[in-house]
């Protein structure tokens, strides 16, 4: 090159002095814009995390479930009085199941025990409904009534609840070896332990749990003594006087070890009494109370009792509803998107309807609730509570989105394409479903599946249609009585009992796994179709 | 070809061959309003068969606006409003009768920048001859598609990678796909909107060398900016100013010797 060298005071800088100042700045400026990005991305990460770890922490008690494996002769006397081998009947007899429960556990527990409160503590480890499960699987082989069988059975709501850690803040300690006893199991009995310092473990439990309550409750211990076990009425330097709970009714002997439950609730504070909770950890003891899998979550309806109560219909009944949302919401909003992007000439009339569009995209949903009860059922005489007007008013409610979305998605295919297919002699019809449409298909599947999503989650206007009511059958088909997921979600999130907590955020792990699928199936298939060209 | 013999002897100079006087395209009167707007003022034009007819003039002149009447494109713009007739081998294209859609086939259409379908360099080719009915038969289609293609002088290029999809080649080897995708359905016409401004002199060149092969067969008419490349390949020339058609004659005479002082300003270069 013959271009002169540069001269020194010119190296190495590309502007004058203002240049870089402006330069600076600029830099700054971007650098500022890029962490108010972060930042925006920052708070939404740590929002949806939140979200996420808050109701996987709540619903993690629900997916496992306490079960009583029992065995049990069934026998044709109660379980069948009729002895016609009526399914229906069987199924039906509850009572019937129930009793045979309850004097296996009052066999093993209560043998000759008359009080009836005392047994009624027994029985209550389990709802009535308990042995519906069992009754349903009688009436389906009633071959085996006469045999012996093996069942489980689902402990009620508290108990399940004490063992995953609730009703009660509590502490095990070993006590070691006891010495002396005296007394009767009738009349309580004096036991004095080996080891002052586990004594003092047990005292100083009792101490901290009793600072930390408020009012006049008192903390609890129950001790066990081999294969029984007492409650803690007083403790005297080693020496602690206890009254028989329960287990094996048999005075403890001098060197057999102890251990202790100390519990910050007194038992009038907590759900579950002190003989139930003996009864439990011996059940427990033997193997005969395990923590399963709680299938019953997706197998089971709802039920009034939540260790019942599962997601089943709920799920059919959301996939009913969907199934008469697509069909509605899809083929019409494509068309219609179609229609007005590409056929329909432009004036008032489609100005108008634009506007319409976009504003019913924005109505809200209890609008199209309302529309729904006054149109589909009081004026077409349509069912209350059936997934077709549940799928009718949600499709019109998606409608709106799906157009919008579809008509965007056609807006982007470049005018060249339509102009290259006219070109080569193609009918405007032609032009648009062999080359724009398919080019716009992964938009307008985007969209389709975005406004079903939104669907999918929809309460409110359900709730005006009736499908709310209490469903324990899972439907059969589209004008079958049924309700859907969310409306579950709301009401089990209204039930009194705690344990309602955990099976809530479980049912809204369920919604989220079929969002999470169906924004799944919308990626893939995106894929697909753009791999295409 | 069957084209209606008309006597244009004062506009147009004689000839060197007789096939050349044929008029394929003969524009009468040719109003075009875009809205209110007025785009191309009362133009007759009669556009010789088997010859390459360019239309030059400033930018905004109306040149793509008439183009597009001879195909009536203008059909899919809305606010486009053509008047004036339009005779093809005698028939009036504007008419009722004629289907534009069948008009199309017959007069093919090149654009500005390549537009390739986004499908397989094959599936552009046999979109057209599909739609039409033009080959019965997988075999038959084949061979639709390889002549377009070697007429087009593409074939050598692409025929290991029929199924790539057309977008994967380059600029120029795709404003050919398109020559070939117009020639697939057998024209009568070929229109090219300014085929080569996004390209390369190399690729320039080769299409030009593309339309005098294809002047044989097909009525061409394009629309250029490069007025080398108008004296290159053309045999008659038009020369549009403002909506207007201020000239139109032999190539040669257009730029050796223009009527029109206009004209003559454009073509040295003095605007446009
Ligand atoms: N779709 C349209 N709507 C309204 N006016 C248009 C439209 N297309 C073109 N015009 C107007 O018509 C006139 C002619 O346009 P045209 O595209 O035919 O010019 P051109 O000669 O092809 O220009 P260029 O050389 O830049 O391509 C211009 O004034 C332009 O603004
Ligand atoms: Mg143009």
């Amino acid at each position: 090159m013959n271009s002169p060298a540069p001269s020194p005071s010119e190296k190495g800088s590309f502007g004058s002095a203002a240049a870089m100042k402006r330069l600076k700045q600029r830099h700054r400026a971007e650098m500022r814009f890029k962490l108010y990005g972060q930042l925006a991305i920052g708070i939404a990460i740590v929002a949806l995390v939140t979200l996420l770890i808050s109701i996987f922490g709540q619903a993690s008690s629900a997916f496992s479930r306490n079960v009583l494996t029992f065995d049990v002769r069934l026998d044709a006397e109660q379980v069948d009085p009729s002895g016609e081998r009526d399914p229906e009947a069987i199924a039906r007899n509850v009572s019937g199941f129930n009793l045979l429960l309850q004097d296996n556990l009052a066999e093993d527990f209560l043998p000759g025990e008359t009080d009836r409160a005392r047994l009624r503590e027994l029985y209550g480890m389990f709802t009535r409904l308990a042995v519906l499960p069992i009754a349903r699987k009688t009436a389906e082989n009633p071959e085996i009534i006469g045999t012996g069988q093996e069942f489980r059975v689902a402990l009620a709501d508290d108990i399940d609840l004490y063992l995953k850690g609730g009703v009660s803040e509590r502490k095990s300690l070993k006590l070691g070896e006891i010495q002396d006893v005296t007394g009767t199991l009738d009349d309580g009995i004096d036991v004095t332990f080996a080891d002052m310092k586990a004594v003092e473990d047990l005292r100083s439990a009792l101490e901290t749990f009793r600072e930390r309550s408020e009012g006049d409750n008192q903390p609890a211990a129950l001790i066990q003594l081999g294969e029984t076990w007492f409650r803690l009425q007083d403790i005297d330097g080693r020496t602690a006087s206890l009254t028989y709970l329960a287990g094996a009714s048999t005075m403890p002997a001098a060197g057999t070890n102890a251990s202790t439950l100390v519990l910050e609730q007194s038992e009038e504070n907590r759900t579950v009494s002190d003989r139930q909770i003996a009864w439990t950890m011996l059940l427990k003891e033997d193997g005969r109370v395990k923590s399963v899998f709680n299938t019953s979550l997706f197998s089971h309806s709802d039920s009034t009792y939540p260790e019942l109560a599962g997601t089943a219909a709920a799920v059919v009944g959301s996939l009913w509803t969907m199934l008469v949302t697509a069909l509605l919401a899809i083929p019409v909003g494509i068309f219609a998107a179609v229609y007005l992007e590409e056929f329909a000439t432009k004036n008032r009339m489609t100005d108008l309807i634009e506007v319409n569009i976009n504003n019913l995209a924005a109505v809200p949903s209890i609008v199209f609730g309302l529309l729904g009860a006054a149109v589909f059922i009081n004026f077409l005489g349509l069912p209350r509570s059936v997934p077709l007007v549940g799928g009718l008013v949600l499709g019109l409610l998606v409608l709106p989105t799906v157009i919008i979305a579809s008509r965007a998605a056609l807006k982007a295919v470049p005018p060249s394409i339509r102009d290259a297919a006219l070109g080569v002699g193609a009918s405007q019809t032609q032009a648009v479903f062999h080359h724009v449409v398919p080019l716009a298909a992964p938009g307008i599947l985007t969209g389709s599946i975005i406004g079903m999503a939104r669907a999918l989650g929809e309460t409110a206007p359900l709730l005006l249609i009736g499908m709310v009511a209490f469903v324990a059958e899972v439907p059969d088909g589209p004008t079958d009585e049924s309700t859907v997921l969310p409306v579950l979600i709301y009401k089990w999130s209204t039930g009194a009992e705690r344990a309602w907590e955990p099976q809530t955020a479980a049912a809204i792990i369920v919604l989220l796994v079929f969002l999470v699928l169906m924004n799944l199936i919308a990626i893939i298939l995106r894929r697909r179709f753009e791999r295409r060209w | 070809m069957d084209g209606n013999v008309e006597d244009f002897t004062e506009t147009r100079p004689k000839q060197a061959h007789t096939m050349s006087e044929m008029i394929k395209v003969d524009c009468r009167n040719i109003d075009v309003f875009y809205g209110d707007k007025q785009a191309i003022y009362d133009i007759s034009l009669a556009i010789q068969d088997r010859a390459v007819t360019s239309f030059i003039g400033p930018s905004g002149c109306g040149k793509s606006t008439f183009l597009r009447c001879i195909n009536r494109m203008n059909d899919t713009i809305e606010t486009a409003k053509v008047s004036g007739q339009i005779y093809m081998d005698g028939a009036d294209i504007n008419d009722h009768s004629i289907d534009p859609v069948l008009l199309r086939s017959r007069v093919g259409m090149v654009f500005q920048k390549p537009n390739p379908f986004p499908k397989s360099i094959y599936d552009n080719i046999a979109y057209g001859p599909r739609i039409h009915g033009l080959a019965s038969g997988k075999q038959e289609l084949d061979e639709v598609v390889e002549s377009a293609l070697r007429k087009a002088g593409l074939w050598d290029e692409v025929k290991d990678r029929l199924q790539a999809p057309g977008t994967s080649l380059s600029g120029g080897q795709q404003q050919r796909l398109c020559i070939a995708r117009a020639i697939a359905v057998s024209p009568e016409v070929i229109l090219m909107d300014e085929p080569c401004s996004a390209l390369d002199p190399i690729a320039t060149a080769r299409i030009e060398e593309l339309i005098d092969e294809l002047r044989e067969r097909y009525c061409i008419v394009i629309v250029t900016h490069s007025m080398q490349q108008a004296a290159r390949v053309s045999q008659r020339t038009a020369f549009f100013h403002l909506g207007k058609l201020i000239e139109y004659g032999d190539t040669e005479q257009i730029f050796t010797n223009p009527v029109d002082s206009k004209t003559q300003d454009y073509i040295t270069g003095r605007y446009g």
